[in-house]
Formats: structure tokens, C-alpha cells, sequence
């Protein structure tokens, strides 16, 4: 075409971006790549190899080892060894080594970004401008943090080593949210790339050389999801991070439970979009671009679901449409393609099949008439609308082009279907009225909300979900501490497990007073357990001082239930739950006396010295209430990101058995101090202190069903917490072999974990007993993301 | 295609937009985030590129959409003669030979003058089909006596200009008196009879982006035949995030009304690379009907230049010098 047809016709053409110089960089390699392990390239072990592709093209771009059991022992053995020097370097020391990487990322970043976009078919105008600076970035703001960690991390260290699995759809961006914050805080890892898209975290291999970093600091095994199970199972890694699917995610929780690994998981999402009757339209359709057909919709927060209010959704959808004809979709290393390859055959194949799922269900297809090259891996952008909540593509991710529309009539409406997913990552609230924004961001359950944007991202906002979107966050102070210990976790003793007193028919205290009945309490009323059964609770010698329930499944059922009707204290001020902790306070002192004398009486211990503590505990917690504040992150935007911490919900509680009155204070104080709703499971050999608390709960203004308490056996109890899909988190004080039953159960909905690994605090000291370890398990931080200017 | 040819048909010219009664609800109703607004302007960049050929062509497109500019006080007929010249013949006649486009109609879009100027620039564009703009309404502040105005449009229009850029009464839109401004710029379109009408926002001194979206929706219904975003003396001239939104009001009136309004980025633009960018906005915001210069202008005096020398660049692989490109 010349000159002058392009004159009348004025097309775009095509504008490439060379791959010259990753060609040149994978023939570097002989196109054929080992492993990085202790700072060198070796062969796999294995023997085992497999191809990555690129997939607008299918042509093999080089060939990948298959790390085996032997290989990753290797990693993981070369990490251990760099790990305490890597810690002892300092954080000075480590500073530097990040800074150098950022440097370095920032002038190899063509490369980076062309080899990404080849390798994952996404358009190369977005590893360009997107991925690869914000790689670099985190390790900036990563090397500021390990300046940083011996004064403001004062009493934490690093968790050892750390096994980071990351996924396809942002190769080198993952890498980096995993390692920066690793190394960082003095971690060495292992960092195992998705079998489709390893070139980046490769190239990055070469970087870490040229850097020179320590050897063994970073060390990247190849594979498929067999290398990812190995190193997950593996027992001298201390962390696990993994970013993917909900469904590997799942395996991950479950291959992890009573390892004593940390976990933190980012998985899927099906994030909604909510356009109000009063957005700037025009922008909120911009934004749609940006959260539905960036990275081809392979993105874990795509603004996947539309949420239009009833009354202007035609308007808005007309103009969705319209804007949806001038996208322009083909080769990753065209500079003015807006949608590139999906990352494999198998992916195309289960974006369409997903589509023509949404039709069967009812929905309507819409596609633009515009070309879409018919070879290599490419989806045209799709609008489902008429999707009713119930239909498949409205609950499940589909990780394609393809945006799912629904309406609502209200507000309240519009959160209702906002919430009504399995999933909480992220969310988009479009409204000029910054009372609707705020009202709505704060009631999503999500780890991100945007107003009036979509899929921004900053190294110094954690980013992270709940639910089925997983736990922990990357990015941000609030990100740090998933690579941190602190260092009183040392001195932990191995838990023992009191002995049982055999019973010795004998009633504790004679036999003259009016028997009192120990029950249960739920929803703010005592509760006789459903089985209808009791279980002696007996002194030190054996001797019977009283009866409790024996809660049964369908007992935490109904505390659950209770706990769910609660939902209101999560939405009360600091200063209100303060106001009921200190009268909770107030009133255990006022019996300060006959509690003594019932924990002495069932441990033979100092009760009153307990009690003192619990009062003490209380007090602390009232303090908190309205003090553990979040933050605005210094994110690079005329605006702001609030970090706000949120109550986690619904929690189970399994309490330590020593200790029968402050091991629950000491659990159930914090929680309801930031909004959560707890079942409690107190202790199994002592349970009286708890069920007489519940009186101290009733005159102490707490409404009902905040607190629940079901007696009984602790594990069994605990398992069926964290077997229940409406609860939010557990904690459990016991056995190694009950945290580990805990954390497989917990697999179901994902929902967050804290055990004590087997181990045993000093409930008495302030340090371990009380303070931030206990109120950031029972929170969590949403960043709201909110740009301003008129 | 050029607006000359339209131009005599006059009044009752199809395709024109006629304007509409005053609708103060859609006036309220519109909203911008600025935010949001200028995240997609800083994006657009780098999500379109054109190259090679196609930049050529883009480039030389660009050209015939030029209001070549002076407006000055020291403009005399013999620099306002030299202007008309370039604007007769903008690009070496050996570079249009190498690219292929020797036959292709390109001369500016229009010459654009005070109302001195004018009778000396339509007798040097005699036979050239390129019409003459004058700046009027007391341009470019517009604190003119309102019948003065309407004197300036008629005595510019009897000069000859074929298009009158008018600015706004910048007070009636920082108070919200969407009626006043309204009822002037309808009658300045009056006054502008088969003369086509830009109306100039000045929205360096607007304030915000919503006014400039309600003020380009206002003018749009009195009338305007282009809405334009600054008369290039406002400290800020034509930003992409002001085009886009004005850009967006085009859009919003051409689908409620079915009738297209033109779009002249002002002041400031005066490299090629940032033509390339107006015009891929153009593209993406309203359409390929959109990059003509019967709907697109751009304001510039020094713009011209710089495609020449880029155009060369395309011919010859060699950048350009300045000196090399004759003078406007």
C-alpha cells in the first residue's frame, strides 16, 4: 500500500517492535535452558526438558528444563547455605544488591519486555509500560525497605527461606512481588516459574550475576506443576508464596498443612465493575478497557463482572459496544495492539468453551466486527449480557477477553451481587458522588478496591484477597510481614499436652451447693448442646467439679449461624467496642475473686494471678480498639490509596488448653477488639473459666452473638470451624497434629489460618501474649485506591 | 471534502450543525473524571503508533488540516502574502514526488488571520480552494462590547473570511450562565451567516474539565460548526485531556443529534509526533470521518515545519534542517 491509498484510507499499518535482541539473547543460550541454582546454570538432573512457545505464532522459542526431586533438593540446599549470610549482609548491604537489580531491570527493560510479550503473547505496549516498570519499582521500593528493616522492623527477622511459585499471566511482575520483598527482609528463595512463560525469570537469572548477588540468594528451578508440588512439600523451605489458580492453590494449602511453612496464596477472582447511574460513563468505559481486555482478561483482578445500574444500562452498554469496535487485537510485538495472544492453545480452547457455557446459560454474545488473526491463540473481546447471577460465567473465572454484565436497582443491591461470589480480590466503584464511592468501596469484600479506576498497582499498596482470592499481601508495609518472624517466636517451647487426671468418682468441693449447669452460649444465650450430652470437667486430682456441653457439629452450625447475624459489630466505632472490652474488664474484676478460685480449683495453678493478666489483656485490647489504624500509601498518583484494616469476620477459635482463662481472653479480646465475630472453642480440660465468662459478657453490653462459646473436644470442634465454608478464619492453640488437621480443612474455602505449629507461647508476656501478631491475624488490609481532581 | 465547498451552500447547508434549543439538563448531567481522563490520554501514546508509510501519509493528512496561523501585531501583508504561499504549496514538491503523493491535493486547511489580514489573504489564495479564518469577537479576550462583536463577524465575513473563530465570553461559563452564553454565541452564529463557526472555549482559563465539557456542549447546541480549545495566547493551550473531553461532548452530540460538530486543537502543538497523537485520538474518540479537515484543524503556526522536516526524514533517511524547508 502506498503513500496515497493510505492518504484516503488513513489505517494504522503495522508497527513491530524488534525481537532482534531477544532472539539474540535465547541463541546466547543455545535456545536450550538448565537450572539457576547457587548462583550457576546446571543441567536438570532430571534428564527432562520440555518447549515454551510463543503463542501468537506457535513457534518453539527455546528449550526449558524439568526440575525433579533432585534438583529442587539442590535449590533448596543452596538457598539454606547463602540464607544466614544473606541475613547477616544487613540491611544496607541487601539495599544495595536490590538496587542494583532495579538498575539493571531498568536497563535491560526492552529486553525484558519484548521477550515477555513473545514468550506470553501479551502486547508489548503493556510489558512495555506496565509490567516491566512496575518490576522494577518493587525493587526499588523493596531496597528502601531493607535500608530500612533494622530500625523501623525493630524485633523481627527474616522467615528462612522462601519457595515462590508464581503464574503465566504477569511472569516477570510476580517475580518481582515475590523476591523483592524476600530478600528484602534477609530471605533467600527458590522461585519456580509457570512452564509457559519461564524466559523472564530466566533472563532474570543472567541479571542476578551481572548484579552479583550472593550466590544461592535467588534460585530459579524450571518445570510444571510437579516441580511446584516438590517444592511445596519440600521440608527445608520455611515460606510458601504462590500466586495461580484457586484450584492449585487449594493443593498448595493442603500439601503445606502441619509443615510449619508460612503460606500466603494469591489466587482468582471475579471482580465486579460497578458503573452508578452518576460516573463519568465515558472514562468508566475506558476503564473497562483497562480491567477486562488488559493482558487478554488473563488477569487475577479483572473487572471481570459488570454491575450497571438498571436505569442507564443501555446507555452505558451501547457505549461498551462502541468501544469495544475500535480494539484492536493481533501480534504481541505490534506497538498498537491492544489485545495480544492468550498464553496457550488450552486456554483459548477454555475461554470459548466458557463462552459458549454463558450462551447455553441464557446470556447474550456480543463481539465486535473487527479482524482477529485466525492463527496463533487470539480471543475476540466478548460481552456476555443478560448473565444472571446463577449462570457459570457470572461465578467462575474465565481468564479470557470476556466481560459478564449484569444490573441492580440500589446501592445496597449493587453490593449484595458485588459480594455474592466466592471469591474477594479486588473491585471498581464508578460515581462522581464521592459519599456513594467510599460507602460502596467499604463494604466490598475485597483486598483492593478502586473508585473511578480500574487494575492500578503500586509497589508501596499491598496487594492481596480474601476468601477464595487467598491470604496475605504483597506490597506495602502490610506485604513485609509475610517475610517476616519475630524474633520472640524463638523462645517458643514445644506444646506439651496436659495429662488427664484419672476421674476419681469424687466431687471436687463436697456436695452441698445448687448445681450449676455449665452451657453453652449462643447468640448472647446459653445453650444446651444438641446431642443432649455432658462431659465431666475434673480438678488436678481427678475429682469432678462440674459438667459441660459436649458441643457437637451442628452446635457450631448454630454458633456460626449466630456469628453471621452479628455481621453489624464489624461496622461499629473503635471507641463503642473500647467502651464494652473496658466493661468487660470492669465486670471480671468486680469477680475477680471466684474466678481465682474456679481456674485454681481446675489447674492447680495461680488463679488469681490469671485473672490479674486476663484484666490487664482486656484492658490492652480496649486500648486497640481504636488505635490499630491503617495508612495512606505514598502510591505515585494525585490521590491516594488507603490501606484500611478490616475486620477478617467470622473467626473460630480453638484456645490453648493451659491457662483456661487467659489463653481465651488472650484470643477472643483482640478479635472482637477489630469487629470480628468469634466462635470459641475454650479449653477442652478446663472449659469453666470460659462459660462462666459469658456472664461477664451479658452484663458487659456486648451484643449477642459476637462471642460464642461451644464446649467440648477441641480438635474435633476446630476441624469442623475450619471445615465451614461461611467461616472467615481460624486460630488454633493445641496439638501439632490438630493445626495440621485445622489447615487441610481449611483448604474448602481457602480461609485463613493461624496455629502455633506445635508450639507454646508465654500467654503471660505482654510481647508474645498480646499486641500487633494478634491484630493483624485479625484483620485485614484493604487498599482503596481512590485518585482525586476536578 | 473541504470546508470552502461546503461553505457557499450556506445556510441551510446539510451536514451543518443548526444547533438546538438550550437543554439545561444535559447541560447538568455532564460529568468528568478528570482522573480517569487523563489516564487514558497519557495511555493513548503509547497504545497507538504509526510508522514508515503510514506515518508519512498520516503526516501529510495533518498538513491539509492545518489552519496555518499569524496573529500578531506586526503582521503585515507581505508576511501574511509569504504565509498564503506555504499554505498553497506546504511540502517540497520533490519530497510529495518520492513519497508517491505528488498527485494528492495537500495544501493547509485554511489560513488563519485577524480581520486586516483577511482581504490580502483570500486575494493571495485566489483560485486555491483553501479558505480564510479571521480570529473575531474581540480575540483573543473577548471583553469587547457584544455589538462590536457582532459588527467584527459581519465585516469579516463581507472580507471574505470563509470561517470566523469566535471566543466565548469566558465569565459566563465560570459563573454557570449556560443561558448568556448560549444566547451570544447563537447570535454570533447568526452573524457568521454561510460562514462557518468555531467557537474557541479558551479552556486554559476554564478552570475545570467539566466546565469544558458543559461549555463545549452549550456551544455545540448554539450552533458551532467546530468547538476549539484556546485562542493560543492562555498560558495553557490545547491539552490531550481537553480534547478528550471535548471530544466526548462531539460524540455525545452527534449520537443524540445525528449531526456532526468539528474539533480544533489550538495553540502549543508544534510537533509532528503530536499530530500523530491528536489524530489517532481523533480516530479512536470519533472515527476516520473525524481526521479531515472538514470536521479536524489544527491551530498552528510552527507545526508545519517540523512534519516537513519529518517528511523528509521518510524520503531521505537523513534528518532534516530547518533552513532546508522554505519559510511560511
Amino acid at each position: 500500500m502506498g503513500v496515497a491509498e493510505i492518504f484516503e484510507s488513513m489505517e494504522y499499518g503495522p508497527a513491530p517492535e524488534s525481537d532482534a535482541p531477544a532472539r539474540a539473547w535465547l541463541d546466547g543460550h543455545g535456545r536450550a535452558f538448565g537450572l539457576f541454582v547457587g548462583g550457576a546454570w546446571a543441567e536438570a538432573v532430571s534428564g527432562e526438558s520440555f518447549e515454551t512457545a510463543n503463542p501468537a505464532t506457535g513457534e518453539v522459542l527455546a528449550r526449558i528444563a524439568q526440575a525433579g526431586a533432585d534438583d529442587v533438593e539442590a535449590a533448596v540446599g543452596a538457598a539454606r547455605k547463602a540464607q544466614p549470610g544473606w541475613h547477616r549482609l544487613g540491611g544496607h548491604g541487601r539495599a544495595r544488591h536490590l538496587y542494583a537489580l532495579a538498575r539493571l531491570l531498568q536497563k535491560h527493560s526492552r529486553l525484558f519486555a519484548v521477550l515477555e510479550s513473545l514468550d506470553n503473547g501479551k502486547p508489548v505496549r503493556e510489558s512495555r509500560d506496565i509490567d516491566v516498570p512496575l518490576a522494577a519499582r518493587h525493587f526499588y521500593h523493596h531496597a528502601g525497605w531493607a535500608q530500612l528493616m533494622e530500625t523501623e522492623l525493630k524485633g523481627y527477622g527474616p522467615v528462612g527461606v522462601a519457595g515462590q511459585i508464581v503464574p503465566w499471566n504477569f511472569p516477570l511482575l510476580m517475580l518481582a512481588w515475590k523476591l523483592a520483598p524476600a530478600l528484602a527482609m534477609g530471605n533467600t528463595a527458590i522461585l519456580k516459574p509457570a512452564e509457559y512463560t519461564s524466559l523472564t525469570a530466566l533472563l532474570f537469572a543472567d541479571l542476578c550475576r551481572e548484579a552479583g548477588l550472593p550466590k544461592g540468594v535467588v534460585n530459579i528451578v524450571t518445570g510444571d506443576g510437579r516441580t511446584g508440588a516438590l517444592l511445596a512439600r519440600h521440608d527445608g523451605v520455611d515460606k510458601i508464596a504462590f500466586t495461580g489458580s484457586t484450584e492449585v492453590g487449594r493443593l498448595v494449602r493442603v500439601a503445606t498443612a502441619g509443615s510449619g511453612k508460612a503460606l500466603t496464596l494469591e489466587l482468582g477472582g471475579k471482580s465486579p465493575f460497578i458503573v452508578f447511574d452518576d460516573a463519568d460513563f465515558d472514562s468508566a468505559v475506558e476503564g473497562l478497557v483497562d480491567a477486562i481486555w488488559f493482558n487478554q482478561g488473563e488477569v487475577c483482578c479483572a473487572g471481570s463482572r459488570l454491575l450497571v445500574q438498571e436505569g442507564v444500562a443501555e446507555a452505558f452498554l451501547s457505549k461498551v459496544r462502541a468501544r469495544m469496535e475500535t480494539l484492536r487485537v493481533g501480534d504481541s510485538l505490534d506497538k498498537a495492539v491492544d489485545i495480544g495472544a492468550v498464553v496457550a492453545p488450552v486456554q483459548k480452547e477454555r475461554i470459548l468453551a466458557m463462552i459458549a457455557r454463558g450462551v447455553e446459560d441464557g446470556a447474550e454474545l456480543w463481539q465486535p466486527d473487527i479482524p482477529v488473526p485466525g492463527q496463533g491463540c487470539f480471543v475476540a473481546p466478548s460481552l456476555l449480557t443478560g448473565v444472571e447471577p446463577s449462570s457459570v460465567v457470572a461465578q467462575e473465572e474465565i481468564f479470557g477477553p470476556v466481560l459478564v454484565s449484569m444490573t441492580f436497582r440500589t446501592p445496597a443491591e449493587a453490593v449484595a451481587l458485588a459480594n455474592n461470589t466466592r471469591y474477594g480480590l479486588a473491585a471498581s466503584v464508578w460515581s462522581e458522588n464521592i459519599n456513594l464511592a467510599l460507602d460502596i468501596a467499604a463494604q466490598l469484600r475485597c483486598g483492593v478496591a478502586w473508585v473511578n479506576a480500574t487494575n492500578l498497582f503500586d509497589a508501596a499498596a499491598g496487594f492481596g484477597g480474601c476468601r477464595e482470592s487467598g491470604f496475605g499481601r504483597e506490597g506495602g508495609r502490610e506485604g513485609l510481614f509475610e517475610y517476616l518472624r519475630p524474633d520472640y517466636a524463638k523462645s517458643f517451647k514445644p506444646h506439651a499436652q496436659p495429662k488427664t487426671p484419672k476421674p476419681t468418682g469424687e466431687l471436687a468441693g463436697g456436695a452441698a451447693g445448687i448445681d450449676r449447669t455449665a452451657k453453652m452460649y449462643v447468640g448472647g444465650k446459653q445453650a444446651r448442646p444438641d446431642g443432649g450430652n455432658s462431659l465431666p470437667v475434673l480438678d488436678p486430682k481427678g475429682r469432678l467439679i462440674a459438667h459441660v456441653g459436649e458441643g457437637n457439629r451442628k452446635d457450631i452450625r448454630n454458633a456460626v449461624e449466630a456469628a453471621r447475624a452479628a455481621g453489624s459489630w464489624g461496622r461499629t466505632s473503635g471507641h463503642l467496642r473500647a467502651q464494652i472490652l473496658y466493661y468487660m474488664a470492669e465486670n471480671l474484676a468486680a469477680r475477680d475473686g471466684e474466678f481465682a478460685c474456679r481456674v485454681a480449683a481446675m489447674t492447680g495453678a495461680d488463679g488469681a494471678a490469671e485473672v490479674a493478666a486476663s484484666i490487664r489483656r482486656l484492658f490492652s485490647y480496649a486500648a486497640w480498639a481504636d488505635k490499630y489504624e491503617g495508612a495512606v500509601h505514598g502510591v505515585p498518583l494525585r490521590g491516594v490509596a488507603m490501606a484500611m484494616r478490616e475486620p477478617v469476620g467470622i473467626l473460630g477459635i480453638g484456645c490453648p488448653d493451659g491457662l483456661p482463662l487467659l489463653g481465651f481472653v488472650s484470643l477472643v479480646a483482640p478479635a472482637i477488639a477489630m469487629g470480628d465475630r468469634v466462635v470459641a472453642i475454650p479449653s477442652e480440660r478446663h472449659p469453666l473459666a470460659a462459660t462462666d465468662f459469658y456472664q461477664v459478657l451479658d452484663t458487659s453490653d456486648l451484643p449477642g452473638g459476637v462471642v460464642n462459646i461451644v464446649t467440648g473436644a477441641r480438635d474435633a470442634l476446630s476441624h469442623t470451624l475450619a471445615d465451614h465454608d461461611e467461616v472467615d478464619a481460624v486460630w488454633y492453640f493445641g496439638t501439632a497434629e490438630g493445626g495440621a488437621a485445622v489447615e487441610r480443612a481449611a483448604a474448602g474455602n481457602l480461609k485463613r489460618v493461624w496455629t502455633n505449629n506445635g508450639r507454646e507461647r508465654d500467654w503471660f508476656d505482654v510481647d508474645q501474649g498480646e499486641g500487633h501478631e494478634f491484630l493483624r491475624h485479625a484483620t485485614h488490609v484493604k487498599n482503596v485506591w481512590i485518585p482525586y481532581g476536578e | 471534502m473541504t470546508a470552502v465547498t461546503e461553505l457557499h451552500r450556506g445556510e441551510s447547508e446539510p451536514g451543518r450543525n443548526p444547533g438546538l434549543a438550550l437543554d439545561p439538563d444535559w447541560v447538568d448531567s455532564v460529568r468528568v473524571n478528570r482522573s480517569a481522563v487523563e489516564r487514558r490520554t497519557a495511555a493513548l501514546p503509547g497504545r497507538r503508533s504509526v510508522k514508515k508509510d503510514w506515518q508519512a501519509a498520516w503526516l501529510l493528512k495533518a498538513i491539509t488540516c492545518i489552519d496555518l496561523t499569524t496573529l500578531s501585531g506586526d503582521d503585515t501583508p507581505g508576511r501574511v502574502r509569504r504565509l498564503c504561499a506555504k499554505a498553497r504549496r506546504p511540502v517540497r514538491a520533490e519530497i510529495l514526488e518520492a513519497l508517491g503523493a505528488a498527485a494528492l491535493p495537500i495544501h493547509t486547511g485554511a489560513v488563519c488571520v485577524y480581520h486586516e489580514m483577511i482581504e490580502t489573504a483570500v486575494d493571495a489564495l485566489a483560485g486555491s480552494s483553501i479558505p480564510v479564518a479571521a480570529v473575531s469577537t474581540g480575540f483573543p479576550a473577548g471583553q469587547t462590547p457584544f455589538e462590536l462583536k457582532l459588527r467584527e463577524i459581519e465585516l469579516s465575513v463581507a472580507a471574505g473570511a470563509a470561517e470566523i473563530d469566535i471566543v466565548i465570553s469566558r465569565r459566563q461559563a465560570l459563573t454557570g450562565d449556560w443561558k448568556a452564553l448560549y444566547d451570544e454565541v447563537r447570535a454570533f452564529r447568526e452573524a457568521c451567516g454561510p460562514a462557518h463557526m468555531k467557537t474557541i472555549l479558551a479552556t486554559g482559563e476554564l478552570g475545570t474539565l467539566r466546565d469544558v465539557g458543559r461549555a463545549s456542549l452549550v456551544c455545540m447546541m448554539a450552533g458551532a460548526d467546530f468547538i476549539k480549545t484556546s485562542t493560543g495566547k492562555e498560558p495553557v493551550n490545547a491539552t490531550l485531556p481537553v480534547s478528550l473531553v471535548m471530544l466526548r461532548m462531539i460524540r455525545a452530540y452527534r449520537e443524540r443529534t445525528g449531526h456532526a460538530v468539528g474539533f480544533k486543537p489550538a495553540g502549543g502543538i508544534s510537533k509532528a509526533k503530536d499530530a500523530l497523537t491528536y489524530q489517532a485520538l481523533m480516530k479512536e474518540e470519533l472515527g476516520r470521518p473525524w481526521m479531515e479537515p472538514a470536521l479536524f484543524r489544527f491551530g498552528a503556526s510552527s507545526l508545519l515545519g517540523d512534519i516537513e522536516r519529518q517528511l523528509s526524514h521518510c524520503v531521505t533517511g537523513r534528518y532534516a534542517a530547518s533552513h532546508h524547508q522554505p519559510m511560511g
